[in-house]
């Protein structure tokens, strides 16, 4: 009788090896395929082009062509159809250094120069070492020195002084590197346990979350004082930092945890059959992993804690925006507002742009080799 | 040396015993997952645990190493009763090797890091002697050329073997394995089950859950058979293939060897 027929089927067949169809080459193709590849798009790239088309001759003949670019003549500025960049010239070091003292400038450019300077050699992996990190405490230390001066015969400036560009970068500097350590202590507090720590590490949490950095900034610089014996009276400057450590660190320490929570069970287990303590688990093969993990999001916090560096100048504070702000109630130049604001902007995307790409890299460096 | 203690010990458990269970408990919230183990390991000597999925062979060795707590009963791991004291718990574990299903290696480390992170760390071993160590076990376990690879570039078989040798670098007294080729594909196992089948010869103390049966026949100085949480058999190789007593050992016998 047999099986009744079966359906299926295969035919036996020899092809033989051959290299892959070759794909369209050239500037025609990689503007169909990325521009005019179906008729939505075709339609969205040539509204984008009229677009384009429409604004960009008057922002160019704005921002170039009738530009003035240089003088110390707010009146120049007046007359003329463009943009005034002189605004920028004219009014910088105020923008750049806020109150500090005209002279010292120079202090300021070289705390800029440090920190610029430190995290671009932070940025590649061969320099990772303790002795990076003992760098930045020597910088820091430095960076202190030039702010305050009052010894190696540099004039005393105290914080009240400080501002601009220098005072952001401290602050946001101060902010990571306060924070960084706090949040990853909360993360673990949160899973720890220990009811005691658990509980004081989400309240900790939640209350810095559940209000808005401003409200921080107003309790460390307002209500502080209200609370504690006037002796003790710390720093603006150092209040302010605190709040925006504790504020990062809060946030940070979420991001952290949902890092921790992605590592699988094994790997603690492993750890553990092998008897590694608690602490060295944590530091040898869950926080390497966890980190890992969660740089990018990690790294949009710490974008964000640049940005609010700007918050600062709500109470009183000189960053580099409230600075530029300051600058301009120079009442010759407050009409040109908007150009000083633009290069503000610039400074800020550099800022924030280059991080972002630091955070790429460091993303890429770290998987090579290895897939997990 | 704990004179309270030793009196309440049967005579063999002094010297030549290296784990024992006296009528161990083990609950999951309300599901009493081990009932009344009683075991004991002679040291050098092989036990191969088998069952059906869900009835409770991992629960039970991964209470030797306190990965898993049990609520009632003793186990004594080399003349240690595990209890609460995490220092007691980190040396017991000490002297416990374990290989997991699926290897749980650290993905971060290199495979020389592997094996040298625990010696180096926990043991305080000076970083060259515990990398010669590696490259021996490795030796060993058949891949020293893969020393410098992450273990996501290693295949499935040349983990495991990575994580026995991971296991062996603390020169444990026994050697506890969990499914090891299980999570295998056919041609990686046999690797795998020449490995551990080198380290029986060799005199390790094992203690290893598994379905291979070839291995077991070859190795076991004792089949332990659990269904539902409980030791329902427990007997020699010859005896427990050829002439097991219970009904439910034949039946899993004959479900596990029609293939
Ligand atoms: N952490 C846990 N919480 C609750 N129940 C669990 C937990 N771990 C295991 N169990 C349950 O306990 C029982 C025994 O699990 P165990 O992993 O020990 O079985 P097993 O014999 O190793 O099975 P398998 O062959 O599938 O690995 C199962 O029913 C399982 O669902
Ligand atoms: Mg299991």
């Amino acid at each position: 009788m047999g099986r009744p027929q079966t359906v299926s089927s295969a035919i036996v067949v020899s092809a033989p090896r051959r290299p892959p169809p070759v794909r369209e080459t050239g500037i025609v193709a990689w503007l169909r395929s990325n521009f005019f590849n179906n008729i939505h798009n075709s339609v969205l790239t040539l509204l984008a082009a009229w677009a384009l088309l429409v604004t960009l001759p008057g922002f160019i003949s704005w921002a170039v062509t009738e530009a003035v670019w240089l003088t110390d003549d707010p009146k120049v500025c007046r007359t003329a159809a463009g943009a005034c960049w002189a605004v920028i010239a004219e009014k910088h070091r105020v923008m750049l250094f806020g109150t500090f003292p005209y002279d010292e400038h120079w202090r300021g450019v070289l705390v800029i120069a440090i920190v610029i300077g430190l995290s671009v050699v932070s940025g590649f992996k061969r320099f990772w070492s303790y002795w990076l990190f003992a760098a930045w405490l020597v910088a820091m230390g430095v960076i202190l020195v030039l702010q305050l001066g009052g010894v190696f015969g540099l004039r005393e400036t105290g914080t009240h002084e400080w501002g601009g560009l220098p005072l952001t970068l401290i602050m946001f500097v101060g902010t990571v590197v306060g924070g960084l350590p706090i949040a990853i202590f909360l993360a673990l507090g949160r899973r720890s346990n220990l009811p005691v720590i658990k509980s004081l590490c989400i309240g900790m949490i939640e209350i810095t979350r559940g209000v808005p950095l401003i409200t921080v900034l107003f309790m460390a610089s307002l209500m502080f004082p209200l609370f504690v014996p006037e002796e003790l009276n710390i720093d603006k400057v150092i209040r302010a930092q605190i709040g925006m450590i504790l504020f990062f660190g809060a946030y940070a320490a979420e991001i952290v945890r949902g890092g921790l929570q992605a590592i699988p069970r094994g790997q603690y287990e492993a750890a553990d059959a092998a008897g590694l303590t608690y602490w060295e688990k944590t530091r040898k093969i869950i926080l390497p992993q966890a980190l890992r993990i969660v740089i990018p999001a990690l790294m949009n916090d710490i974008i964000r804690a640049f940005k609010n560096t700007t918050f600062v100048s709500i109470i009183g504070l000189f960053d580099v925006l409230g600075a530029t702000a300051t600058a301009l109630e120079d009442p010759l130049w407050v009409l040109y507002a908007p150009e000083a604001y633009m290069f503000i902007f610039v400074l800020y995307f550099c800022f924030c742009f280059s991080m972002s790409k630091y955070s790429e890299h460091v993303e890429h460096d770290l998987a090579k080799g290895r897939n997990f | 040396m704990d004179d309270k203690n030793s009196e309440s010990r049967p005579p063999e458990s002094a010297a030549n015993v290296i784990v024992e269970f006296r009528h161990v408990h083990k609950w999951f919230g309300d599901f009493h997952v081990l009932r009344d183990i009683n075991m004991v390991v002679g040291r050098g000597e092989k036990i191969v645990v088998c069952g059906p999925s869900g009835s409770g062979k991992s629960t039970m060795i991964r209470c030797i190493n306190r990965l898993e707590v049990h609520q009632e009963g003793t186990i004594i791991v080399d003349g240690t009763a595990l209890a609460d004291d995490t220092r007691k718990i980190e040396e017991v574990r000490r002297g416990v090797g374990m290989v997991f299903q699926d290897f749980n290696l650290f993905p971060h480390l290199t495979v020389v890091e592997n094996l040298t992170m625990a010696p180096v760390y926990v043991h305080g071993i000076p970083e060259d002697e515990a990398e010669r160590q590696a490259f021996e076990l490795l030796e060993r376990v058949k891949i020293p050329e893969q020393a410098w690879k992450y273990p996501g570039q290693l295949s499935g078989g040349q983990q495991q073997r990575v994580a026995i040798a991971r296991a062996l670098m603390l020169k444990p007294k026994v050697m506890l394995f969990d499914e090891p080729t299980s999570a295998l594909d056919p041609e990686m196992i046999t690797e795998v089950l020449d490995v551990m089948v080198e380290l029986a010869e060799a005199g390790m103390t094992m203690i290893v859950v598994t379905h291979e049966m070839g291995f077991a026949r070859k190795v076991a100085d004792l089949m332990v058979f659990m269904d539902d949480g409980e030791i329902i058999e427990a007997a020699p190789p010859d005896i427990f293939f050829e002439n097991p007593k219970s009904d439910r050992t034949k039946l899993f016998l004959s479900q596990i060897l029609t293939h």
